[in-house]
């Protein structure tokens, strides 16, 4: 503690010795001529819009022999019954664990890594999907396989209980982790803690899911617009006549039902979660963010560059560099495709410097209103995103991923192109104009996970007002729930 | 079932002949895309041409990390890891005669400081007060010469995308991807800061370090755990200390000490350097020498002396949490150069990769008491003798020593019944593929040439240990884990849930 004291005030008082600086000495790397990049159009992939609104992309790529395959399914966590939160993970997983009529998983596992071949199945927010990769020479049969998974899965009861022990696991980790609860929570004050992008599997939620629902989510997202996409090493007709023979049956695809989520800004203020086996505090500060829509996200992604993107952002050189605060700091104001993202700052320091770092944070968020952007900023910060662009489409596979999500959530396939051309032409005047339009640290929401008993100064030394301690307890189900884990323990 | 698995094995036979094709083909293609250039200082160069896309990724791989940290410095190599991001006396300095002035300064400070502070007798409270104020004070004064993070902010402004590094126990790798115009530029940059490095800000990145440490072990579960497990299966080797360094010591480390590991270590001979993309040995090599060449040159360093004793008794850790158990043991087995290297790996895709394995079928999908199994090997590192470890997560309601039972059970099937055909193959097939898979992505690719380089001198090791894959039989199978997996050769550590913390709500937790 003594040595802490020092610390404090030495950094009050230790101002450098006055002496005179000459500005830089040489740059060398100035020097260093930079040619013209070679010529590059990113491979796009064909794109093959069937009768029925199902959409396939085929992105050819000769240099290995693989071919690797996806479907992409609208619907994902968001949708689910909120009594059974949840669901989407049970299903994403017992999908493929299930297998289908003709083949249970288990056998299905068996054949395919024989091959050293992969049919897999995830679940997202807002969409759920069937991937699958094999040599080549494997590809027709895996192609079939994952075919039947698709439109004929066979959901078991066995299979269901397996992933639902497994969710259930996950559960009662859920607070073992720092930065896991702060992550978690902190989106909880944002979109709420009922909101369809924050809520949470309880053990009460997952045990009421039954192997009909599973069934009932599959026919029901199943008519929604799938995105086919492949890559590798097949015959564009062939592959076509292929994907047709698969897809082109299926009825109309039915568009996506209209959202109407509200989103509002978090009620500010500093929460407190307490972590007592831990010697460092997560800290967020956050708001609410955009979508991708907003014509502002140029100038908001050259000024989430400027405060926290990388080693020369504002964050990193005075939380870190300068004052060696913490390791890990950074964050900036955040967009989604189809609803408002989170702005979001977080930092880790040790808990004894909670309240400094929490300031020295807070002040570069401010700090973007009292001390605007310069020229040099924005000059360094478009360099930064623009000299790099590049590695968003440096790959066939990359452009595929990219070509489809445009597609998912209906953005023009040239997105990319003037998404660019619209950042070479951000100013610093739109870098602040931006700045005063989003940035209102007074409205922000502070989250502190961390060991009471270690954070001195404590917490109140933040001004924030009154401490809003968050339980996070697990609730165990009631006796009429029961635990699924533990309705397979055999004692 | 039966039918299943013939039917299986016919698929595999058909699969391997295309793969035996497949692999001879990769290698002859990659020799023709692969120059290899060992400059007169003893470095490295590999350049790997694959010119889809105008960029490039490279490895910088230094063949020293965390085990060679002298005896009371553990976490130096990674200390300075960290320093190679603060430029050189090209960049990141507005005067480099008067900063090195400066730091010299510091260095004095801080030796002060320090003899003082580590008196165990006659420490005095108020000299040290003074001689901390004074070690600030030269920090201040060196500080007004930093342009702080320059190198990074000339690298990122150029383009440079997944900018990182990591220092393991056996080796520091420095990466990033560029566009390929920036060739040049990146040669400055990675030669300065292999040649040139000073100990800029050393005492503040010091704390960054610390905090890295809180965040990494300190503040989650299983950091504590596999620190402890490593630090109690070792009793000799420098494997068993901390990687990221023992708070005392990480905290005290010295910009000497860190200079003085780049001067040891930081030689030609010790470093290979891979780029992979769309580059042209003609055109580039000529120009990557001449930066390249400013690498010191000097002798490999010596090997380490110390050889792990033989572990005669089992050693078992105990952790009382907050958090939910988990288990972990290990198992001593030998180095990447041990006869059975691969004996071990087929081990260990059998016992845990996928869904197909026998601890996922056992432990997860019959006796449904685990949420994850899994098996890693070699565990801390692989260039000495390391451990053969299996690691549980528990479903809710059971425990660590039914982990420990049903692993156990796993594992004398090994020892009495040979694996079956179709389990061999599946794991010679799954290698060849997941190396074929890996050799898509430029940074994967450069990595793992530079690795191979140094492991095996000749990265073509990477494609002829196939050949060792394919030797492996049942029988090894059996003898390796008769060998191996006996309880005097094992440490067993978990955590296990404090009674009085299942969720008891906070108190004066409010709404």
């Amino acid at each position: 503690m003594k040595r802490l004291l020092i610390a404090a005030i030495a950094a009050s008082i230790f101002l450098p010795a006055p002496i005179v600086l000459e500005g830089q000495q040489a740059k060398p790397w100035e020097q260093i001529p930079i040619p013209p990049l070679h010529e590059f159009k990113p491979h796009q992939p064909t794109r093959i819009e069937l009768k029925n609104g199902i959409v396939l992309f085929l992105q050819e790529d000769h240099e290995l022999p693989f071919i690797n395959g996806s479907v992409l399914v609208p619907g994902g966590a968001r949708d689910e019954d909120p009594a059974k939160t949840g669901l989407v993970d049970l299903y994403s997983m017992s999908w493929r664990t299930s297998g289908t009529e003709k083949m249970d998983g288990d056998a299905m596992d068996d054949l395919l890594e024989a091959k050293a071949a992969h049919i897999e199945t995830a679940g997202d927010e807002d969409s759920t999907a069937l991937t699958w990769d094999s040599l080549k020479g494997d590809s027709d049969q895996v192609f079939a396989l994952a075919m039947d998974l698709l439109f004929h899965p066979k959901f078991s009861e066995q299979k269901l209980r397996l992933a639902q022990a497994q969710e259930a696991t996950g559960i009662v980790r859920r607070n073992d982790d720092e930065g896991e609860i702060a992550g978690r929570e902190a989106a909880k004050l944002v979109y709420g803690a009922d909101s369809p992008y924050t809520r949470q599997p309880e053990l009460s939620t997952i045990a009421k899911v039954t192997v009909a629902d599973l069934q009932g989510w599959h026919d029901r997202t199943l008519r929604g617009k799938l995105i086919v996409g492949i890559s590798g090493d097949f015959d564009p007709a062939t592959m076509e006549a292929k994907l047709r023979a698969a897809f082109e049956g299926l009825p109309p695809a039915q568009p996506a039902p209209v959202r109407h989520e509200m989103f509002g800004e978090p009620k500010p203020g500093i929460s407190f979660i307490e972590k007592g086996d831990v010697n460092q505090s997560n800290v967020e500060i956050v708001g609410l963010g955009t979508d991708r829509r907003n014509p502002d996200i140029p100038a908001l992604s050259v000024m989430n560059e400027i405060l926290g993107g990388g080693f020369a952002s504002r964050l990193f050189q005075k939380v870190r560099t300068e004052l060696g605060l913490a390791y890990a700091v950074g964050g900036g104001y955040g967009f989604e495709y189809d609803h408002p993202g989170i702005f979001r700052v977080a930092v880790l320091p040790q808990s004894a410097d909670t309240v400094a770092a929490t300031k020295a944070t807070m002040g570069e968020i401010s700090g973007l209103i009292t001390k605007p952007v310069t020229d040099a900023e924005v000059a360094r910060a478009k360099d930064a995103i623009l000299n790099s662009f590049l590695f968003r489409y440096d790959t066939r596979e990359k452009v595929l991923r990219e070509r489809e999500r445009l597609e998912f959530y209906g953005y023009p396939a040239d997105y990319l192109e003037t998404y660019k051309a619209a950042l070479e032409k951000v100013t610093a005047a739109d870098v602040n104009a931006v700045v005063k339009k989003y940035i209102h640290p007074n409205e922000l929401a502070v989250l502190v996970v961390g060991n009471q008993a270690e954070i001195k100064p404590p917490l109140t030394d933040l001004n924030l007002g009154e401490i809003h301690n968050i339980d996070i307890a697990i609730p165990q189900p009631g006796p009429a729930g029961g635990q699924p884990g533990a309705a397979e323990k055999k004692q | 079932m039966h039918t299943r698995v013939r039917a299986a094995a016919l698929w595999l036979a058909a699969a391997m002949v295309a793969w035996a094709g497949a692999t001879a083909q990769d290698l002859q293609s990659f020799e023709k895309r692969i120059t290899t250039k060992v400059l007169p200082n003893g470095l490295t160069l590999i350049l790997c041409e694959r010119p889809e896309a105008p960029v490039f990724s490279y490895s910088t791989f230094i063949d020293a990390g965390d085990v060679n940290d002298p005896s009371g410095e553990s976490g130096l190599a990674h200390m300075f890891e960290h320093l190679a991001f603060k430029g050189t006396t090209e960049i990141g300095t507005k005067n480099w005669p008067a900063e090195k002035i400066a730091l010299e300064k510091v260095e004095e400070a801080d030796n002060a400081y320090e003899a003082e502070y580590l008196k165990r007798v006659g420490r005095d409270p108020q000299k040290l007060a003074e001689l901390e104020k004074a070690f600030k004070q030269a920090q201040a004064d060196a500080e007004q010469y930093v342009i702080p993070n320059q190198f990074t902010e000339v690298a990122e402004r150029n383009g440079a995308t997944g900018l990182n590094a990591f220092t393991a126990l056996d080796e520091t790798v420095y990466f990033w991807s560029m566009p390929e115009n920036r060739l040049e530029l990146w040669a400055w940059l990675e030669s300065g800061r292999l040649a040139d490095v000073v100990p800029r800000e050393f005492y503040k990145e010091r704390s960054v370090v610390v905090n890295e440490r809180r965040m990494r072990t300190d503040s989650n579960p299983q950091g504590r755990l596999f620190e402890q497990f490593v630090a109690t299966a070792y009793v000799a080797h420098n494997y068993g200390r901390s990687g990221v360094g023992w708070p005392s010591e990480v905290s005290q480390i010295t910009a000497t000490e860190a200079m003085a590991f780049h001067r040891k270590y930081y030689v030609g001979s010790d470093i290979v350097v891979a780029i992979v993309g769309d580059v042209n040995p003609q055109r580039d090599l000529p120009m990557l020498e001449k930066y390249f060449d400013k690498v010191p040159g000097g002798p490999k360093p010596e090997d380490m002396t110390t050889v792990e004793p033989k572990q005669f008794a089992e050693k078992t850790v105990a952790i009382p949490d907050n958090s939910q158990p988990i288990y972990v043991e290990g198992y001593h087995r030998g180095d990447y150069r041990d006869p059975d290297n691969f004996v071990y790996d087929a081990i260990q895709d059998i016992l845990s990769n996928g869904r197909v394995s026998r601890l996922y079928r056992s432990m997860v999908r019959d006796q449904q008491i685990a949420a994850d199994v899994e098996s890693a090997s070699p565990y801390p590192g692989e260039k000495y003798p390391g451990l053969f470890v299996f690691y549980a997560i528990p479903l809710p309601g059971h425990t660590p020593k039914e982990m420990a039972d049903a692993i156990h059970k796993e594992i004398e099937k090994l020892k009495t019944t040979d694996v079956t055909d179709e389990e061999l193959a599946m794991y010679k097939t799954r290698t060849r593929a997941d190396l074929l898979r890996g050799l898509a992505d430029n940074q994967g690719l450069a990595n793992q040439l530079a690795e191979y380089q140094t492991r095996y001198g000749d990265w073509r090791e990477l494609f002829l240990q196939l050949d060792q894959v394919d030797k492996v039989t049942k029988a090894d199978i059996r003898r390796v884990a008769n060998k191996v997996f006996v309880p005097t050769n094992r440490t067993e550590a978990w955590i296990e849930t404090k009674a009085d913390v299942a969720n008891a709500p906070k108190e004066g937790g409010a709404q």
